[in-house]
Parts: structure tokens; sequence; C-alpha cells
């Protein structure tokens, strides 16, 4: 380590380097009366909570609640009281409506702060590579650094473009965005949005971003947005089918397409419908990274083909909200596919300890990793092997899928067995259907196999294996 | 329906709609109606949730606003020398006399007729659950052959569509022969 | 001040009647088949209007008759448009134009 010390030069930059240090190093060393302010700001917390939950609310609910921790009770509650209080006719719709909005917005806002540094950091850490590491500790304000770059650019206004329809989309891709979070039950009791026709609201809102999309590319006056902006609806639309008939399926198993009853299905039973639709939750994944114009799907925005695609003439702020709206959409997917797939807010049981909403966002979290991982991992594809895939592998085996969970959801209404043993082995014929039909199907449109079993190298052993270089180098 | 805020929703939703049909029929830039179009399915979507219809207003969003938006985007991107334009023809004074007339005929009647409908506190009480049951209930019971002849019209319209477009001649009939499909295949699973 | 069942019925004429006009007067196919959408909107409002009204709107014999025909009626209109902007896009790339002046006379 001294040798290294001794090369490089003496320039501030090198000098940082040398002197960074650990999260661990960072955090003793810093001086005392921070660690004192935080510590007393930590209690204080604590303390309040406490007092809300021992003092406030106990006894309040028969017993129903045990403290503070369980909002989901605290939700209906609210509901009740204000329909009792009866100021207006409406008032209690007003104030959900408002702390659900808020709500919404503010934990948006606060995963969009915290989001990008996680995704650029664990992008790095994938390649091998560091991060952004030179805004703040750990470069933790690099997503606050962005904000204030993006909103200090000049937004350029192209000059043959249409000006309403310049300014149109990145208002209209963000709303669905936060709107389409209604309906997502966060704890038993606790959503803004309970309606009965959940499943089918989360889809059709999640559809009208195609047209702001391709507003976005049509009024640049660009070729390259208007291809990315065709390339993107065409590809939104066609996978909006697989994504549709992925949740019919869930809604067979569950008989409803309210949120709340599909993440209480799954509790009822203590089974995760990720077990027993295997290849619904890989399509409506895979679909989903389409939708949301992720990699391996994002032929739309992919900076080495397109430039950026349908949002490259523009700047500022705008292009921010377009980034922002990929990032929150991306976290969304990942509490979609936590509610319909992974057992929402329940953990076998696990909810009563812990809060439900942060089972809930740990488990959509672990759906954005995920995401992350695959952006690193895989290669993206072009817009006709996009296409090909949806059309003539994801369709026909989605509807096979239907057929199949049709015929074994009559099975199960008919069959009077416990539902251990209906459920388990349709988990069973699920999985091993899913696999046959994967593989025989991948055969039949012509998908080959050749990755899983790599020719054997021909010029290598010729010219004497792999470590000849070295003994050439070696002898010579 | 008495309460305040169906009625403000009632007014304010009809005045959007109208006004949007109405710029639709003004503009002269094709791609600014067709944005007006969204705006006024989104209206009637709106409308639809007032009388209670939550089912067919959130399927009205999907399959309208959703795909046949789309469609008609298409439509304009795959004819790129016609002309974007969206004047009236030579028999706009009639037509406009047409529809006019029509409108105000049913205006007429609809307020002039006494209507057989339920008010006030008997309409209330019809609190309605769930559509969305009744609705399947009744499309796979007494309506099931309406339902299955749905589903081949939907069929060959979406064979027809890409049958049309499909040049055999060329390869240019691939982007529009998937729009076609799309949208027929989108509706359909809905 | 109330919202009936007239009220509804007055839209959807309104809506209707835009509809015909922009379907009769307009010369581009795009903006004939917009009409025809708008057509197709207000009738299914007018249905709606109608079940929501109605003496039987969740009990009787035909339980939401007027959820049901909607639903048809979105399924054909999505199909007919389907078809019919694929007709104009075949009419384009024979005519090089979708201007309904244009292409009124049959071809010899």
């Amino acid at each position: 380590m001294t040798d290294r010390h001794s090369e490089l030069p003496a320039t501030p930059m090198a000098r940082q380097i040398i002197a960074r240090r650990s999260l661990l190093d960072a955090a003793k060393a810093a001086p005392v009366s921070l660690k004192v302010a935080g510590s007393i700001v930590l209690l204080g917390l604590l303390l309040v909570n406490a007092l809300i939950g021992f003092i406030v609310v106990d006894g309040q609910l028969d017993g129903e609640w045990y403290d503070f921790r369980d909002l989901g009770y605290a939700m209906e509650r609210l509901r009740i009281e204000l329909d009792e209080v009866n100021l207006g006719p409406w008032l209690s719709y007003w104030v959900t409506g408002l702390i659900g909005g808020l709500g919404i917005l503010s934990f948006i806002g606060g995963f969009l702060l915290i989001g990008s540094w996680i995704e650029r950091r664990l992008l790095a850490r994938f390649q091998v590579r560091m991060g952004p590491n030179r805004v703040g500790p750990f470069g933790l304000l690099q997503p606050i650094a962005d904000a204030l770059k993006l909103m200090q650019k000049e937004v350029l206004i192209p000059m043959g473009a249409d000006r309403l329809l310049f300014f149109l989309p990145p208002v209209l891709v963000f709303v669905p965005a936060m709107l389409a979070w209604g309906p997502i039950p966060w704890a038993p009791g606790m959503s803004y949005l309970d309606i009965n026709v959940g499943l089918l609201f989360v889809v059709s809102i999640t559809s009208l971003s195609v047209l702001a999309i391709w507003m976005a590319g049509w009024s640049s006056n660009n070729h390259y947005a208007l291809l990315g902006a065709m390339r993107t609806v065409a590809m939104m639309v066609s996978y909006e089918i697989p994504i549709s008939l992925s949740l019919i399926v869930v809604v067979l198993i569950t008989g409803s397409l309210n949120l709340g009853e599909i993440v209480a299905w799954q509790t009822d039973h203590n089974v995760w419908l990720a077990v027993l639709l295997p290849f619904s939750l890989f399509t409506f994944f895979f679909s989903s990274t389409a939708e949301i114009n992720r990699t391996p799907n994002d032929i739309a925005e992919a900076e080495s083909e397109i430039v950026a695609g349908f949002h490259t003439e523009y700047s500022g702020m705008k292009a921010g909200l377009f980034l922002a709206v990929e990032l929150g959409n991306a976290l969304f997917v990942g509490a979609l596919v936590a509610t319909f797939f992974l057992g929402g807010y329940g953990l076998f049981g696990l909810e009563q300890w812990i809060p439900p909403y942060v089972i809930l966002a740990a488990k959509a979290s672990f759906g954005y990793f995920v995401f992350i991982w695959l952006r690193s991992t895989l290669p993206r594809f072009r817009i006709d092997q996009l296409m090909t895939f949806a059309w003539k592998y994801l369709i026909p085996l989605s509807i096979a899928n239907v057929l199949v969970v049709a015929v074994e959801t009559s099975i199960a209404a008919r069959w009077e067995v416990e539902a251990i043993f209906i459920y388990g082995s349709f988990a069973v014929v699920n999985v091993i259907l899913t696999v046959i039909a994967v593989r025989t199907w991948a055969r039949v449109a012509g998908y080959s196999s050749s990755f899983e079993r790599p020719e054997p190298p021909r010029v290598a052993p010729m010219i004497g294996g792999l470590k000849a270089a070295r003994r050439i180098k070696a002898g010579a | 329906m008495d309460s305040l805020g169906v009625v403000i929703a009632f007014y304010v939703l009809s005045a959007i709609t109208i006004v949007s049909a109405a710029s639709i029929f003004l503009l002269r830039n094709l791609v600014h109606a067709i944005v007006l179009l969204v705006v006024v399915f989104l209206g009637m979507a709106g409308l639809f949730l007032t009388l209670s219809a939550d089912f067919i207003a959130v399927a009205q969003i999907l399959i309208y606003a959703g795909a046949i938006s789309v469609l008609f985007v298409f439509a304009v991107m795959l004819t790129p020398l016609a002309s974007r334009d969206n004047g009236n023809s030579l028999y706009a004074g009639p037509g406009l006399l047409l529809g006019g007339a029509i409108a105000a005929i049913v205006v007429v009647t609809a307020f002039d007729v006494e209507w057989n409908q339920l008010t006030g506190v008997a309409l209330e009480q019809r609190s309605f659950t769930d559509t969305i049951e009744v609705i399947g209930n009744q499309l796979l019971g007494p309506h099931v052959l309406a339902f299955e002849v749905a589903s081949v019209l939907l069929l060959f319209a979406l064979l027809g569509a890409i049958v049309l477009v499909t040049d055999p001649n060329n390869e240019d009939g691939a982007a529009a022969e998937e729009e076609a499909g799309k949208d027929t295949a989108v509706g359909g699973s809905e | 001040m109330t919202v009936d069942l007239a009220h509804y019925l007055a839209v959807s004429g309104i809506i209707f009647g835009i509809g015909v006009a922009i379907a009769l007067s307009k010369r581009n196919v795009v903006a004939v088949l917009m009409g025809i959408e708008l057509m197709l909107n207000a009738s299914n409002l007018a249905f709606l209007a109608f079940s929501r009204f109605s003496g039987a709107f969740q009990d009787g014999t035909e339980p939401l008759a007027g959820h049901t025909f909607v639903v048809f009626v979105l399924t054909v209109a999505a199909a007919e448009a389907a078809v019919a902007l694929a007709m104009a896009v075949l009419i384009y790339r024979r005519r090089e134009t979708v201007d309904l002046d244009r292409i009124s006379v049959l071809r010899w």
C-alpha cells in the first residue's frame, strides 16, 4: 500500500482517493455534537411513536390495534370517524383522497431520491466498478445534484415542434404513473382506492401512457424521436396482451378483481400465487419490462441505438420527468408483482408483528433489484425479436395458460377435497406443464438451444491449447 | 341523483366532453383532433362512472383510450404522404345541419318526455355492489350465444385486418399488419 | 339540483349529433372514422343511462342488460375500427391519398 502511495501524483483527486474512508470509519469520526443531536432526535421520534401508540390509540378500537404500527385499520377508522363527524356530505372522501395523494407523492418522491442512487451504484457493482461516490458521502447526494442540474438547464423547443403536443407528454406520462399506485393494498384495509375493478384499473391506466409517449415522439420534429416513439408504441401495445392474459388467470383463481381481495386470498390460503402460476409470473414480469421500457426491452430509448428515442428533444425538467417516471414505474411494477404473485403485504403470518407496508415495500424493492439485475446482465432485444416473441411465443402460451388454469379452477370448484391437496397438485402440475410448454414451444417457434451446449473450440487445440500463448512468449 | 358531488361531476365532465367533441370538428390539424378524441373518450369514461358503471368505464379507458386511439395514431403514421388536414368537404353544410337537427331532436325529446324512471330515495337505495359479477353471469348465462358470436367476430376482424394490409409483394405491410392485428387482439382480450 | 335521465340523454344526443356532423362533413378518412367512434360512444352513454335509471337495475330477469349490450358495442366498435383503418391504409396505398373528395369516384 505504501508503494502505491508513492507512485500516485499529489493531485487533489489522488489525495481524496487515498483519504477515502469506509462508512464505519466516517461514522466513528463524526463530531460529538452531531452524535448527540442525532441520538436526541432518534429518541424523540421513538417517544412520539410510543405516545401515539400507547396513550392516544390504546384501547380505541376494541383491541383491534396493537399500536401505531398497524396503519391498515387506521385508514378505515379514519373514514368511519369522518363519516360520523358529518361536517359535509363527502368529507371522508376529500380527506382520504388528500392523504392518499400526498402519501403517494411523498412516497414516490422519497423513492426517487434514493432509487437513482441505488440503481447507479448497483449497476456499477455488477459491472465491477464504483458508482457515483463524489457528490456526497458515498455519492448519496447524486440524485439531488442530478435534479438540480436538470432544473437549471435551458428548455429547448425544436423549431418545427408542435407546441401544445410538446408540452403535454411529460405531464401525461407522470399522471398515470402516480394514479396507478392507488389500488395497491399496503395493509389489510389500507389502500387509497379500494375499488372492485382494481386490477383492470391498473392495466387501463398504464395503457394511457402509450399515447403520451407517441405524442412526445411526434411533436419533436425529429426522425429518431418519431422512430423511437413508433417502436415504443408498437411494443407497449403488443405486450399489453400477455399482461392482461396473465392477470386473467390470477382473477380466475382468486375470484376477484379487487387487489385487496387478491392479497387476502393469498394470505388466507397461506400460499403465494407465484407457486401456483409460475408461467404467469414470468410472463407478467417480462411483459412489464416491455411496458416500462427497461432493458432487455428498452429499444425505444437505447442510448447506443437511437440517441434517446422519444425523449431526444426534451431537455431540462421535461426530460427529468421522463426519467423520474421510468424509475417510479420500475418500483410500481415491483409492487404489482409483489401484490399479485408474491403475497402482497402478507408473509405467512408475520404481518402481525412486522408492519405490512414494510413487507410490501421490501418485496417491491426486491422486484426493483431484479430489474436492475436484468438491466446489467442481459443485452437488448431488437425490435423484431421483441415483437416476434410477444406475438408468436407469449400470446399462444398465455392463452394455453388460461385454458389450463380454467380447467383446474373448475375442478377445484367441484371436488370436495382439502384445499392443500387441490392447490398442491395444482402447483405441481402447473410447474411441470410450464417447463414442458416453454421448451416445446421454443423448439416449435424456432428458438434454438445452442447456448446450452456450446460448441467445443477448434482453433485452440490446433495451436497447442490455451496456454500456448504463454509458452510461446516465455520461450521466445 | 341529488348529491352535489355527482351534479358537479356530471356538468364538468359533460362540458369537457362536448367542448372536445366540438373542437374535433373545428380544428384543422388531424393530430390535434386525435388528441381531443382521447379527451372525449376519457370524459365519457367519467360519465360512465357517474352512472355507477365501474367496469364499463375502466373497459372504455382500456379499449378506447388505450387501443383504438393507438389504432388512429398508426393510421396517421402509416399514411405519410397524405394530408394531415382535417378540413371540411363540400357536404359540410348539410352535414352540420343534419347533426344539429339530430342533436336538437334528441335534447328536446329527452326533456319533454315523462320518463318512467326512478328518482330520489328509490334511486339512492339502488346501491350496487358489483356490476362485473352480474355482467359476467349475464354474458355466460342468457347471452352466451351473442358472446360466442362476438368472439368469432373479433377473430374474423383480426384475420381480415391482417389479410387486408398484407401485401405479398413487398414487406411494407409488416408494420401495418401488426398494427391491425394488435388492436383487435387487445379489444378481444378485454 | 338533480341530474336525471333527461340530462344524460341530452348529452348523448349532443355528442351523437356532433359525431354525425363530423362523419358527414370531413374530408379525411381518419376524421370520418373519429365521427363514427363518437356516435358509438354516445349510444353507449344512452344505454348505460337507461340501465341506471330504470326499475330493474340489478334485479329481475335481465339485470344490467344495458351494461351487457355496451360490452358488445365496445367489442364491435373495436373490431370495426380496426378493419376500417386497415382499409384506410389500403386505400392510401392504391391512391396515394386519403382525401375523400379525391377517391369518391370509382376507377374505370
